[in-house]
């Protein structure tokens, strides 16, 4: 082995050795997703040895990026992430083999890809991919490791896992993807950046003791981070009798990226008027206009001049607190407003309107003046 | 003792808090719905339940000190 000095302090643990070195450096994985969980994994899995890893993310460095994703910094702003990623792992350990996909994970391209790697990690901030890769993996008979955060919160776990027998796969926590609006992504709810670095960390960890075969693996069980609490919660996983046979012709009659509004297709067929916030300025100087925030009651910072405050998560059961009138409604990122926007035009049956870009485009648009 | 009752993830968002204790009834389908009665908004949500730290399938029966979690499903990366 020509690296040996590199590996020394971890192939001189008791049961590492020769032995579990070479594992890491024959492995083949594959990294979807390069943000804040795709970053700790690659850094860890390539400073490790792991001979090939894949990664693949269509998007491109950002500035609110960097306070998670900390293997970027500001001068890699616009680049693609895995040509950025790609020439700093490099720079780690030029001894393995990085292989770029910048673009996204899809029906079209997974089989052929993830054929060809040992093991996936999932890295993903959206429950298509989640599903896809879960699908794709159990059919191509091929563990993944999947990683995910909830607010202040992250869990990890392994599916599909074939050194195990009967191993448990995601579908059976949840059979059915969950529908695009039911949750929030990242993007709109905020996450703290140590988070995904800890929970990416485990991925990390979880993957080297699969190659290597060392110690007790989250086999079956899923375990819950809180970074409030600073505690773990485990829950041992069981087959779940309404989970679906996932075979070649389940797999082409799923429809990842749609499967999530299926339910709620007509909402989608709902034109909304998006106004900007020049625009609800002017609302805001007529008499008897209303302004809805849709944010839930923990996000800040609050703002005077909505007259009501109804959580996304509770506006099913909170129409009759509306008036009949045109709803203006806001949140943080103009995302969640636009299906709010669309459910009550629909179900209350008044013309709304939806603030393009939210409070964090009003802010900057006030503060700017 | 009753049922300790942990909620996670967005959960949390309708139940405002994190643990509660819940008085002793005898399995989780009843548990729910008074949960449910309490928390009208779980209805919109998809979740599963683990009793003692294991994930469960169907109705279960509950003993005192038993702990239900209310656990959704995560995507942020």
């Amino acid at each position: 082995m020509a690296d040996y000095n590199r590996y020394i302090r971890q192939m001189i643990l008791p049961g590492f050795g020769v032995d579990a070195q070479q594992k890491l450096a024959e492995a083949k994985v594959l990294i979807v997703g390069m943000g804040g969980l795709g970053c700790p994994i690659l850094q860890y899995l390539a400073g490790a040895g792991v001979g090939t890893i894949g990664i693949m993310d269509a998007d491109r460095v950002s500035l609110s990026n960097l306070h998670r994703q900390v293997l970027f910094d500001e001068s890699d702003i616009g680049q693609l992430k895995v040509s950025v990623a790609a020439k700093k792992i490099k720079k780690l350990n030029s001894g393995i083999q990085v292989m770029q996909y910048p673009f996204q994970l899809n029906k079209e391209n997974a089989l052929y890809i993830i054929k060809e790697f040992d093991c996936v990690l999932d890295a993903t901030d959206n429950f298509g991919a989640k599903y896809l890769i879960n699908d794709v993996c159990v059919l191509l008979n091929k563990t993944w490791i999947y990683g995910a955060v909830s607010e202040y919160e992250g869990q990890v776990a392994v599916m599909n896992n074939i050194q195990i027998p009967d191993s448990v796969h995601y579908r059976h926590l949840f059979p059915k993807q969950p529908l695009r609006n039911e949750f929030a992504s990242c993007e709109e709810t905020g996450v703290i950046g140590v988070l995904p670095g800890i929970i990416g960390t485990m991925q990390a960890a979880e993957a080297i003791k699969w190659i290597t075969r060392l110690g007790k693996m989250q086999n079956s069980r899923l375990l819950n981070y809180h970074f409030l609490s600073g505690s773990w919660y485990e829950i041992g996983l069981t087959h779940n009798p309404e989970a679906p046979v996932i075979d070649e012709s389940f797999f082409y009659q799923t429809n990842y990226d749609m499967e999530c509004i299926n339910e709620e297709e007509e909402l989608d067929d709902i034109d909304i008027a998006e106004i900007d916030v020049k625009q609800l300025l002017e609302v805001l100087k007529q008499p008897g206009h209303f302004v809805l925030d849709v944010r839930e009651l923990h996000e800040y910072p609050t703002v005077d001049f909505v007259h009501a405050r109804i959580p996304m998560s509770v506006l099913k059961e909170s129409l009759d607190q509306l008036p009949n009138q045109p709803v203006y409604i806001i949140c943080h990122q103009g995302i969640r407003s636009v299906y709010a926007a669309q459910y009550i035009k629909l179900h209350k049956g008044v013309e709304t309107y939806s603030v393009k870009g939210g409070l964090t485009a009003y802010f900057n648009t006030v503060n700017n003046e | 003792m009753g049922i300790k009752v942990l909620f996670f993830g967005s959960v949390t968002d309708i139940t405002q808090v994190g643990e509660l204790s819940w008085d002793y009834c005898a399995d989780t389908n009843i548990l729910m719905k008074g949960l449910l009665g309490r928390f009208p908004a779980l209805a919109n949500k998809k979740y599963f339940l683990a009793l003692n730290q294991q994930i469960i399938h169907e109705n279960c029966q509950l003993k005192q000190g038993d702990t239900v979690a209310i656990m959704p499903p995560y995507s942020g990366g």
